[in-house]
């Protein structure tokens, strides 16, 4: 096994700019290893790209992001390792159409890891059955619900047994019903003891499972602290408005 | 009236129509032009009517032919689809067949030659365009991923590859080809630098499919893709490639086909291929129309071979990625 690493994720001053608009403001963020962090706020406000760059699925141009021990630059070598311990769920599934559930999940260990086709079925049925979508391992993802869909995805992230799950807004494309079988899902995840950064607007969720829960707006962090603090005692205005339109929903 | 798929249809009236509706067309045919002296009895009464004789026997025959179109269409809409599109085929093979017909070809003449056609012209054009079509899919392929890729060289040779080989007619490039490769020291024959002109240029044409097909996989393939931490050859090969195919295959298949008419390009250079022995076969005996009838339609059938082989292939694609 592999020995305990202090893994966390460091931003140190990062910004961000898609062309001329100004996506991510001088953005300090540290996580501990096993934490629980829950980043929410308005369309708009770089919560997405954020996550996304802590994955290498985007650049930053200015600042440090570190993971792990690995600090994230253009280098191939470095992305790789990043990218095999964080494990991302996107908001429109992104499963691959043309294989089946059980083949979506191995491709990552047989193709990345280099497991034995043999191993890496088993540890994928273990994740599946987990995620309770075991009798739909040998279907296509065009032949499941839009909740099925969104836990294999899960299950295939966590295929690759990585130290980090990001989560961006999983359950904003699902109808009331599946969002809470996949809320439920994760819910049971956080078993696991992997640090977790989900991008979302469910605040049940967040109460019951966040260390800390985020506050961005417009390309910078507003407030953070626990979910208690945050939901109960907001201290910015902004953060004031954004409770009140979401919770008189 | 629409041809509506969604009634019951009762095997009295599809009986009744397979049988009345041959009746009638061999029944218009045969009255109309064949055996059409009743219609000289009843027009061309006296030689003073003649100019309008003609034009009551022709307008006569028009308006038969247009009930009996009407006739026809409607009674189809009486039998089920599959039926329906059999019977279209035939008919316009029919119309088509009476066509060639006023061109009064010797048949015996056909009969004698089209074995020669067959045996030299025909296996002739297909060798060269199977193994043409072949490396042109390589050729495609690799051009198409050297296009998309980040390395500035790789872009730079497809780009030029692409917008030369199609900018210039394919005639041009096989001569420049032929005699141009032995300039540089490489003594080529006609069938090899047939074959390689037709790869390099339906090649730089299929590239672009390919191109198409590969951008129009949706971005979060990539990205999932990438999150797994996969290489960027092995997205292509296990995620991005695959679902192109789906995509790419109609208009592949389509450039195929042509490649088979273009084929008949290389016969400048001395390959014997199809077009080419029809028609010395035709000039030298004067039966020039027999021959390049024959010709067209043994391209017909090898035609309708590939579009049945493309059939199969995409079929074979599409319950996988429901």
């Amino acid at each position: 096994m592999q020995d305990a690493v202090k893994y966390a994720i460091t931003l140190e001053n990062v910004n961000k700019w898609y062309g001329k608009h100004h996506v991510l403001k001088d953005i300090n963020l540290s996580i501990k290893d096993k934490e629980k962090v829950v980043i929410c706020g308005p369309s708009g406000s770089g919560k997405s790209t954020m996550i996304r760059c802590i994955n290498g699925l985007e650049e930053h141009q200015e600042g440090k992001i570190v993971v792990g021990n690995v600090e994230l630059c253009d280098e191939l070598k470095s992305l790789d390792q990043i990218r095999g311990d964080a494990g991302m769920v996107f908001q429109s599934f992104n499963l691959f159409p043309h294989m089946t559930v059980l083949e979506n999940c191995t491709l990552g260990p047989i193709h990345v890891r280099g497991m034995k086709r043999a191993k890496a079925e088993e540890l994928a049925m273990s994740l599946i059955s987990r995620v309770n979508i075991r009798d739909q391992a040998h279907k296509y993802p065009g032949q499941l619900s839009g909740g099925q869909q969104q836990r294999v995805a899960i299950a295939r992230a966590l295929c690759m047994q990585p130290k980090i799950m990001l989560f961006d807004e999983p359950t904003s494309a699902l109808d009331p019903e599946m969002v809470k079988e996949v809320l439920d899902t994760m819910i049971e995840l956080t078993d696991l003891g992997m640090t977790m950064i989900c991008v979302t607007h469910e605040m049940g969720f967040a109460k019951q499972v966040a260390d800390r829960v985020i506050f961005m707006d417009n390309g910078s962090i507003i407030e953070s602290g626990t979910p208690v603090e945050m939901f109960e005692a907001p201290k910015t205005d902004r953060l004031k408005l954004f409770l009140s339109q979401i919770l008189h929903h | 009236m629409p041809l509506t798929n969604r009634r019951k249809y009762r095997t009295s009236t599809t009986l009744a129509v397979l049988i009345v509706l041959p009746i009638l067309i061999s029944s218009y045919y045969y009255f109309c032009f064949v055996n059409n002296f009743w219609l000289t009895e009843l027009f061309f009464r006296s030689p003073s009517t003649q100019e309008r004789g003609r034009f009551y026997a022709s307008l006569f025959k028009w308006v038969l032919g247009i009930a009996l179109f009407f006739i026809n269409y409607i009674s189809l809409g009486k039998i089920q689809k599959r039926l329906q599109i059999i019977i279209t085929s035939l008919e316009l093979f029919l119309l088509l067949a009476l066509f060639m017909a006023t061109f009064q070809l010797s048949l015996p003449f056909i009969a004698a030659k089209v074995g020669y056609l067959i045996t030299q012209g025909a296996f002739t054009t297909l060798y060269v365009s199977a193994i043409s079509i072949v490396l042109a899919f390589c050729i495609a392929l690799v051009t198409a991923i050297a296009r998309l890729s980040s390395n500035g060289v790789a872009v730079g040779i497809a780009t030029f590859y692409t917008s030369f080989f199609r900018g210039i007619p394919l005639l041009i490039q096989i001569f420049i080809l032929y005699m141009g490769l032995p300039q540089l020291g490489f003594v080529i024959n006609p069938i090899p630098a047939g074959i390689t002109a037709l790869s390099l240029c339906y090649g730089a044409y299929m590239s672009e499919v390919f191109r198409a097909g590969i951008q129009s996989i949706p971005h979060g393939q990539w990205e999932a893709s990438r999150a797994l931490g996969l290489h960027k050859s092995k997205i292509m090969r296990l995620v991005i490639l695959p679902q192109a195919l789906k995509i790419i295959i109609p208009p592949t298949g389509n450039h195929f086909i042509a490649m088979l008419k273009d084929s008949s390009l290389v016969s400048v250079v001395g390959v014997w291929e199809l077009t080419y022995v029809a028609s010395t076969v035709g000039n030298r005996e004067f039966r020039n129309m027999e021959m390049l009838i024959t010709a067209a339609a043994i391209y017909w059938i090898m035609s309708i071979l590939l579009e049945i082989i493309q059939g199969r292939i995409e079929r074979s694609y599409s319950p996988a990625a429901r």
